[in-house]
């Protein structure tokens, strides 16, 4: 194993850290939030630059509106809310007002998928990839950890265009060992593990889920390729395309419909390659309420689950 | 091109001859594309001119000047009136008005800032407020002593979205903004006060916290000497100016007339509508 899974850190705080050492460098940039500034972290950021953070209140729709027209000012603008609302109460706004034109907007929301926990099924986000990704020039990450967070929020800082970030309410593991580890390559899935019986692809939080997982196989003499696919949108097709394994299962804390499984399975189709795709995920249903363990686990995306699905799999064969 | 004033009868003479032409271009550029929206383009266009030739800090041959004053058509739809009257001043070549909505062509059915002159992709309604807010707020930012204005359409008042909007605008005491609400009082399925009522559009924005001005939006003399006098109140509140328009003004046939919100004129309705405007 490359990677061990060290301590729980919050993505989100890897995000509000990194704008207020952005904010340093960047005269020109901005932060808004619909006053959920103290969840998604931005807050830190208001705390350090407060003539360059904007809370607009309970307005999503306006906060991209907005964005957009800070964004024409030459700003480079960070709009944050929880995943539902920034990409779903505001996805017109996002569609006409920002990546139509091509501004440089960046959407960073927290609280995505299901491990949003007890708030239940109006706040679990598990559709935000799906319509982020059918969004010409919008680009679409999943950060895997704390560390990759921080690489990933500047990589977008310092690109002009749209991006949308999505990352989880908990704190996770993280997976690599420091900010230079993790550094981020835009486009390019990262094999975290070789292996000749299968490969899984991860996004996100699940990556943890997953490593835990291929340990588990491992004890069975079950050897997986372990991909972490921070990039949804532009799918990395190389990596997919060169895996040798004929199973893939792709592992994400999204509906199945649209999201990582769905990208994989484009790649699969159109380059007529042989494997075969198990997408794990949430399937096709609405959340319900819960600790973020207990869902993982009800939603067989726990490492365990994941693991005994896989073995289930490959049995069957 | 800044305001001068008092203006000069022969200025209001000369503005009104540029009006008539632009709604010549407007009605043509419709009819030869064979699709578009005469009606809310024709109530618009005296606003729209008054900003560009007399009002507006602009220059068609340094389109991104840094201290200009910005305009964004939030009524996306009212499009060949901008269009018109940016060729008119230079911005694109003429020739390309009679290209409107066709494949390939510059000029897309609704604003995009993929055309000079254009400062947001707009259309869809309730955007373009927002919009002109974050762009105000930029100017702001940026320490600017520019204008922003923004143009909506009446029924574009019942997107909530206009309201989050209008609440933000006084919230950051945003007093570089004007703008203007196209109050022609006709929406694609008829009255405005039919469809959804409006009200009193007017206590409404100032129940937001907006200055409020009511004009008629077909007077040259009105629109600038209200721009001017909300400009000279710099007491940190943003300012809507409702104008009293008629939907397809110019055109006696498309007068109050709301199946010519969204429709085109035919070649028989094109040539008299021409003629009215020559």
């Amino acid at each position: 194993m490359r990677y061990k899974l060290g301590e729980k850190k919050g993505m989100r705080v890897a995000y509000g850290e990194t704008l207020v050492k952005l904010g340093k460098e960047l005269p020109n940039l901005v932060v808004l939030d619909a006053d959920l500034s103290g969840s998604t972290k931005t807050s830190m950021f208001a705390k350090a630059f407060p003539d360059r953070f904007f809370n607009v209140g309970i307005a999503e729709q306006n906060m991209m509106g907005m964005a957009a027209g800070l964004a024409i000012t030459g700003k480079i603008v960070f709009a944050s809310s929880f995943a539902m609302f920034a990409t779903g109460r505001a996805w017109e706004q996002i569609r006409n007002s920002i990546a139509y034109p091509n501004l440089d907007v960046k959407i960073v929301a927290t609280h995505s998928g299901i491990t949003v926990g007890e708030d239940g099924a109006t706040h679990q986000m598990t559709e935000d990839i799906a319509i982020m990704r059918c969004i010409p020039n919008m680009r679409v990450i999943s950060p895997t950890d704390y560390y990759e967070t921080k690489s990933i929020i500047e990589w977008c800082a310092k690109n002009e265009g749209p991006v949308y970030v999505r990352m989880p309410r908990r704190d996770t593991e993280t997976v690599f060992s420091s900010e230079e580890d993790a550094k981020f390559q835009f486009g390019k899935g990262r094999i975290l593990e070789d292996g000749s019986d299968l490969t899984i692809v991860a996004t996100g939080e699940m990556v943890p889920e997953a490593i835990k997982a291929l340990e588990l196989l491992k004890e069975e003499g079950i050897e997986a390729q372990l991909i972490a696919m921070a990039t949804i949108k532009p799918i990395d097709e190389d990596i997919i395309v060169n895996s040798t394994n004929d199973l893939i299962v792709s592992i994400e804390d999204h509906n199945i419909v649209g999201g990582l499984g769905s990208a994989i399975g484009e790649v699969i189709a159109e380059h007529g390659l042989n494997k075969r795709l198990l997408r794990m995920g949430i399937r096709d249903v609405f959340g319900i309420s819960g600790s973020a363990t207990d869902l993982l686990r009800y939603y067989g995306l726990d490492g365990e689950s994941i693991y005994r699905r896989i073995l289930e799999e490959i049995k069957n064969k | 091109m800044s305001n001068t004033f008092p203006i000069k009868n022969t200025e209001i003479e000369e503005l009104e001859r540029i009006a008539k032409r632009i709604r010549y271009n407007i009605v043509k550029m419709i009819g030869l594309a064979k699709s578009g929206h005469p009606g809310g383009s024709l109530s618009a266009t005296d606003i729209i001119v008054a900003l560009y030739y007399k009002i507006m800090n602009h220059d068609p041959k340094n389109p991104n000047k840094k201290d200009r004053d910005i305009f964004v058509l939030s009524k996306g739809h009212a499009c060949p009136a901008l269009y018109a009257v940016l060729a008119e001043l230079g911005y694109f070549d003429k020739e390309e008005l009679w290209r409107l909505r066709k494949v390939g062509a510059l000029l897309q059915g609704h604003p995009s800032i993929s055309i000079p002159g254009v400062e947001a992709s707009t259309g869809s309604l309730g955007q373009g407020f927002s919009i002109a807010v974050g762009i105000a707020l930029g100017c702001r930012l940026d320490k600017l002593n520019n204008w922003v204005y923004v143009l909506l359409g009446d029924g574009e008042c019942q997107e909530g979205q206009v309201w989050e909007a209008a609440m933000a605008a006084h919230h950051y005491k945003l007093d570089n903004l004007i703008g203007f609400v196209d109050r022609n009082r006709l929406q694609i399925d008829g009255c405005t006060e039919d469809v959804m009522s409006l009200g009193d559009l007017k206590e409404k924005f100032r129940a937001f916290g907006w200055d409020v001005f009511e004009i008629d939006g077909h007077n040259f003399r009105e629109i600038i000497d209200t721009v001017n006098m909300a400009k000279s109140l710099k007491n940190g509140k943003p300012k809507m100016i409702i104008a009293n328009t008629v939907k397809g003004k110019g055109v006696s046939f498309m007068e109050g007339n709301v199946r010519f919100h969204g429709k085109a004129p035919n070649e028989e309705q094109l040539e008299r509508a021409l003629k009215e405007l020559s």
